[in-house]
């Protein structure tokens, strides 16, 4: 038994979105709720970054934490799920969360929030394993299926991996030796100052 | 009697003019009016979205994935762009109800981009077109398919009789399959007209024209995988990032694994620049100065492959004479680009290789569109890029069918294969079809058979100018749109009055597209619901020429059907079935598509369609796993050395197993493996200079030199004409005897015989630098029609007005007036990755429409500031020809100062106001917006009609 892990390769994601629409359509998520997101820094200028995010299934994860119904847990594979049948829908795991992932339907008048949604790392919730109650709730148990997330095997350019830690670990690993630097990872630009070649002039007139 | 209008007296001014005088005169006014009218609807709501968590509720339960348990597998290949990745639907009980990544394809690898991952909405289809409808009396009324096909029948039948069959326009689809895009060309054959076009017309004409008149075929030379081997990639013109995402896969495995240099081309920094190692910031329609100011330090620094040049090149010494007007300091006058930069692209592309070139629209969609694509086929032969792995022009096409659509001849100036409108293509085709000539001559009016037709970009001509104008009988009133979205097209204020003046109206697409609300029209629209791809099989032929095989996935939604069902019902009603289907087997009212693949095969010699039977194609895609990922190639197993997907050319026989050609006029390679020179196409010599390859002839030729295309005579000249079985001889003599061509040879004996002896059918010549055919024989820099800079326009004028295609085109008659003080920012347009095309099929899928809910344009923040404008705030774009359009308004520097950019796939708003109550009830795509060709002006390529959308003016205000 592994430990699921997302990761994304700043040097590879292209801000397709492929991801957010596979998890739609993987879970049937409805208008609104996203359990996914493309995040683009420096946009439209040198030096733009993307790096598609969702709930990062922490080891030490502060919702669990936090949630005052118990409802959110871990599984062997180290995924981080919720039972909705017991949520009410407070929101403390959104102020937890440092990657914004818990989403909440509306639910009835007033703007109420609806019981919590987010990535299930395509692995359902508690009921059992591809019932159509599990589905309806949670979307697919694909790893139940012996499959990985869909938004990390539809990804165009492969930049968003998921699996088990060890394997993600050397699959990056080996990337980053081809490469020859590592300018995907947090901090990276900040450290060594690596440049991203030729950008447009300041106030150059076309 | 109808004949064809002459065009040498004097016409009446073009129509186009009296709009020009109007746009110069008045500007002061109607800004003043339309700063009112823009404050007048202030007020009203950018179209209606859906309220947060009100869709798809009660989806979920119905698509459970086990309900039923017995799932099947069916593979099929995406349908919106060019990359052809392989999709693997989930079937239960006829349901569609989930998508697995394909990891057995060498061109996607399981990947996805944000269409391709939501193609299983086309299962929910919620917002298509449900059944045939017309319009009457303002509106929409539901309708039988008998009655469609009868009321429509009857309509277009009484426009032939009354003002002949060219006044009904047959617009085709890059959407269609092989078998349904031949057999509309067919169809428009039978009909008795060359007023048929599509898609590839406004998307990548000018390429096909620019580099088959360059090296012989106008396609994509390489393909996705072969990036994998390129040192140097340069990209212009395009935004694979967002338009074909699934190919960044390749291109930074080349980065990574290859250490390629990423040169990315651009007036915008695209999502594909902020990727690249080299970003080259230009002014938009400057491309061949570009170019040759590149090349320029190329040949000053002798870094050109002067061998290479030599042996397989032709005219080089003329493209030298105009290169060296391009001085460093003349480039950066004309396109903006930094001297120093461009130095450093020049030493960077001599210095690694093989190097690549790729561009898509942005370099095809000007004025003189056909002169860029020939300036970037140059400087690849200069560096000697051409013809090696890694290496080549890799045209990355738009549609997922494009190219297909495009070899079929869904054309005004081919038939399939490209073969000319010419007795002989004719002829060539009448023996395919079994038909008597002199029937199919009868179906014309005289002396248009062999006349090309109106293309697409102006058929809104075909349709407002005066008939005395117009190289045709009548004007154009009827038209027919057979998945092509009008919003695609530039004048759309003019594309209102056209279809307001139509007498008919037709649109057949599974969605009601902008067609169905662009119009004030009250009556005389049909709206007729076409199946996907999905809902079918067929072939599909992907960017680099590969054709793949497409499982029907679930049965056509609703009361639609496939294209070829629907062309049988119509050929019915005209009278033609018989002959349209004479060797196709037809169940019930659908004909066998195998055996419509299994006719084009007898038919399509020119580009080596030849090879690709269905059988073998259902082979390709069950074994795509045997499939090298770089090579394309099968290693091993029942289809050891083919190619995936076969790509044309695939010479021959399917029963000669020809393994298609991988990378195009490469020489390191026997031609029965896929090897080739240059396409003898053009001649053996021009003006007394040699056309023919010289030292230099594909691996293993028996021939060690160049030489022509191969004949009957030529064999026999060889002596190798007793290499033909007895069969294939008794074929020869029955077509011709001694003047029967590789290209005629409905015995494929010809193109046997020939690879046996190691040489190419269609010769062995050099490549073009020179079209003397053309109206710059040398690729020259001409500024755009709407150009903000004057002080070149005496420099670098553009063309004088012609008459050609049928229809009056202006050129200089626009270009001496000056739009720039009035319009004085630069107008681009192009794609974003959520949307395809028109986007009437993307904006109805709610999980690609929630991601792009609102139409925008980008403005840099300088211009924004001089002009009162912020970030998110709604905008007026007007443009020259009097469109405008109210958008938001994004303040980036993604675009340059002077520059504005508006993505193209939005429709449903006109001028500020919202049609979506025009739709069918339910049918409205859940997004609309303005579209960007509302504002986009008149400009045509002087060789192909390709309309100019990547290089106008406009003014944007605040509305």
């Amino acid at each position: 038994m592994g430990k699921m892990v997302f990761h994304c390769d700043g040097d590879r994601c292209i801000e397709c979105n492929a991801c957010v629409t596979a998890c739609k359509n993987e879970n049937e998520v409805p208008w609104g709720i996203n359990r996914r997101r493309v995040v683009t820094l420096n946009d439209g200028v040198p030096g733009e970054k993307s790096i598609s995010v969702a709930c990062m299934h922490c080891s030490d994860a502060p919702c669990v934490n936090v949630c005052p119904t118990n409802v959110i847990y871990h599984t062997e594979d180290g995924v981080v799920l919720h039972n909705k049948d017991g949520c009410i829908g407070c929101g403390y795991c959104f102020y937890a969360c440092p990657f914004g992932a818990p989403q909440y339907p509306q639910e009835g008048n007033f703007g109420s929030r609806g019981k919590m949604d987010k990535c299930t790392f395509c692995a359902g919730g508690p009921e059992e394993a591809n019932s159509a109650e599990e589905f309806n709730k949670y979307g697919r148990n694909r790893l139940a299926e012996g499959k990985l997330p869909l938004c990390a095997e539809m990804c165009s350019t492969k930049a968003l991996i998921a699996g088990d830690a060890d394997e993600i670990a050397d699959i990056f690993r080996q990337r980053v030796v081809e490469r020859g630097f590592d300018s995907g990872g947090y901090g990276f630009q900040q450290k060594f100052g690596q440049q991203s070649g030729g950008g447009p002039r300041a106030g150059q007139k076309l | 009697m109808l004949t064809k209008k002459r065009t040498n007296s004097a016409p009446p001014a073009p129509h186009m003019l009296n709009r020009l005088a109007s746009a110069v005169g008045g500007a002061v006014d109607r800004r003043t009016f339309l700063r009112r009218s823009g404050i007048a609807a202030g007020g009203a709501a950018l179209g209606a979205v859906l309220p947060v968590g009100s869709v798809r509720k009660a989806a979920a339960v119905e698509t459970a994935p086990t309900a039923g348990g017995n799932i099947e597998m069916k593979r099929t290949v995406c349908t919106h762009c060019s990359v052809g990745c392989t999709v693997e639907a989930e079937v239960s009980n006829g349901v569609w109800i989930g998508q697995e990544p394909g990891y057995d394809s060498p061109f996607n690898l399981g990947a996805h981009c944000a269409k391709g991952a939501s193609v299983r909405e086309h299962a929910h289809g919620e917002r298509r077109l449900k059944h045939p409808m017309k319009l009457e009396g303002g509106k929409w009324k539901r309708i039988s398919w008998d009655e469609a096909v009868n009321e429509v029948g009857d309509r277009l039948m009484a426009i032939r009789e009354k003002s002949g069959p060219d006044s009904v326009y047959w617009l085709g689809s890059a959407k269609h399959s092989n078998e349904q895009a031949y057999l509309f060309r067919k169809f428009a054959a039978m009909w008795g007209t060359n007023n048929v076009d599509h898609q590839a017309r406004i998307c990548h004409s000018t390429t096909v024209a620019g580099v088959a008149n360059t090296w012989g075929y106008g396609a994509m030379t390489n393909s996705y995988n072969d990036i994998h081997n390129s040192k140097v990639i340069f990209l212009i013109g395009g935004n694979p990032a967002e338009a074909h995402p699934v190919s960044m896969q390749h291109v930074l495995r080349a980065k990574e694994k290859n250490k390629a240099h990423l040169i990315v081309a651009d007036p915008r920094f695209t999502r594909t620049a902020a990727r690249a190692d080299e970003y080259l910031r230009f002014r938009p329609g400057t491309d061949v100065a570009l170019i040759w100011g590149i090349l320029w330090h190329v040949l000053e620094n002798g870094w050109e492959d002067k061998d290479y040049i030599r042996r397989r090149v032709y005219g080089f010494d003329e493209i030298r004479k105009e290169v060296a007007k391009w001085t460093p300091d003349e480039v950066e006058r004309v396109t903006g680009a930094p001297p120093e930069q461009l130095k450093r692209v020049a030493q960077m592309m001599a210095s690694n290789k093989p190097g690549t070139l790729i561009w898509c629209m942005g370099g095809t969609q000007h004025s003189n569109g056909n002169n860029n694509t020939r300036a970037y086929c140059v400087l690849q032969l200069a560096l000697g890029n051409m013809g090696v792995s890694g290496g080549g022009t890799n045209i990355f096409r738009g549609h997922d069918n494009v190219q297909g659509a495009t070899d079929l001849g869904v054309l005004a100036d081919t038939l399939p294969g490209y073969y000319g409108l010419a007795e002989g293509s004719w002829k060539h085709w009448a023996r395919v079809w079994e038909l008597d000539e002199e029937w199919l001559k009868s179906r014309f009016a005289e002396g248009m058979m062999n006349a090309t037709g109106i293309p697409v970009s102006r058929w809104i001509d075909g349709v407002l100018e005066d008939k005395e104008n117009l190289e045709q009988p009548n004007t154009v009133q009827g038209m027919v749109f057979w998945g092509h979205a009008p919003n695609s097209q530039t004048r759309l204020p003019e594309m209102k009055q056209a279809m307001e003046k139509l007498d008919t109206l037709v649109v057949i697409d599974p969605y009601p597209t902008v067609t169905a609300v662009l119009h004030d029209r009250t009556d005389g629209v049909y709206l007729l619901p076409a199946a996907t791809q999905f809902e079918t099989s067929g072939s599909v032929t992907a960017s680099n020429r590969s054709l793949q095989w497409r499982e029907k996935v679930v049965d056509p939604l609703f009361e639609s059907k496939p294209d070829h069902t629907i062309m049988t019902l119509f050929a019915r009603k005209f009278g033609f079935e018989n002959e349209l289907l004479k060797n196709i087997q037809v169940n019930g009212d659908e004909p066998l598509v195998e055996d419509i693949t299994r006719e084009f095969n007898k038919g399509m010699w020119t580009i080596g369609y030849t090879g690709q039977s269905p059988e073998r194609l259902k082979d390709h895609m069950k074994h795509q796993h045997h499939f090298d990922k770089t090579t394309l190639r099968a290693v091993g197993g029942p289809l050891d050395g083919e190619y995936y997907g076969m790509p044309w050319p695939c010479w021959g026989t399917a029963e000669m197993r020809h393994p298609g050609s991988a990378n195009l006029y490469d020489t390191s390679l026997p031609v029965a493996q896929g090897g080739m020179g240059f396409r003898a196409r053009f001649g053996v010599e021009h003006e007394g200079v040699n056309l023919l390859a010289e030292d230099s002839y594909p691996e293993g030729s028996e021939i060690e030199d160049g030489y022509p295309e191969f004949t009957m005579a030529m064999l026999k000249k060889l002596g190798w004409d007793k290499d033909l079985t007895d069969e294939e001889r008794q074929t020869i003599e029955s077509i011709g005897g001694d003047s029967v061509n590789w290209k005629t040879d409905l015995s494929g004996g010809i193109q046997r015989v020939a690879i046996k002896h190691g040489c190419a059918p269609y010769g062995n010549a050099k490549a073009r630098t020179v079209v003397w055919t053309f109206p710059d024989p040398v690729p020259l820099h001409r500024e755009p029609l709407y150009t903000p800079r004057r002080d070149l326009v005496a420099d670098y004028p553009t063309y004088e007005d012609k008459t050609f295609w049928r229809v009056p085109t202006l050129y200089k008659s626009i270009q001496e007036n000056d739009f720039s003080k009035d319009f004085p920012i630069i107008l681009t347009s192009g794609r974003l990755v959520e949307y395809e095309g028109g986007g009437d099929e993307t904006r109805s899928n709610p999980w690609l429409a929630e991601l792009q809910q609102e139409m925008f344009v980008e403005i840099n923040q300088a211009d924004a500031n001089d002009n009162g404008i912020r970030d998110g705030a709604d905008v007026w774009v007007h443009g020259p020809n009097g469109g405008k359009v109210r958008v938001k308004a994004m303040i980036t520097d993604r675009v340059a100062r002077g520059v504005a950019f508006m993505p193209f796939h939005f429709g449903g708003h006109f001028q500020g106001q919202s049609l979506r109550d025009k739709y069918p009830d339910g049918a409205d795509p859940i997004v609309l917006g303005e579209s960007s060709n509302t504002a986009q002006t008149y400009g045509y390529d002087s060789v192909t009609q390709m309309q100019e959308t990547k290089a106008t003016l406009c003014r944007i205000e605040a509305a």
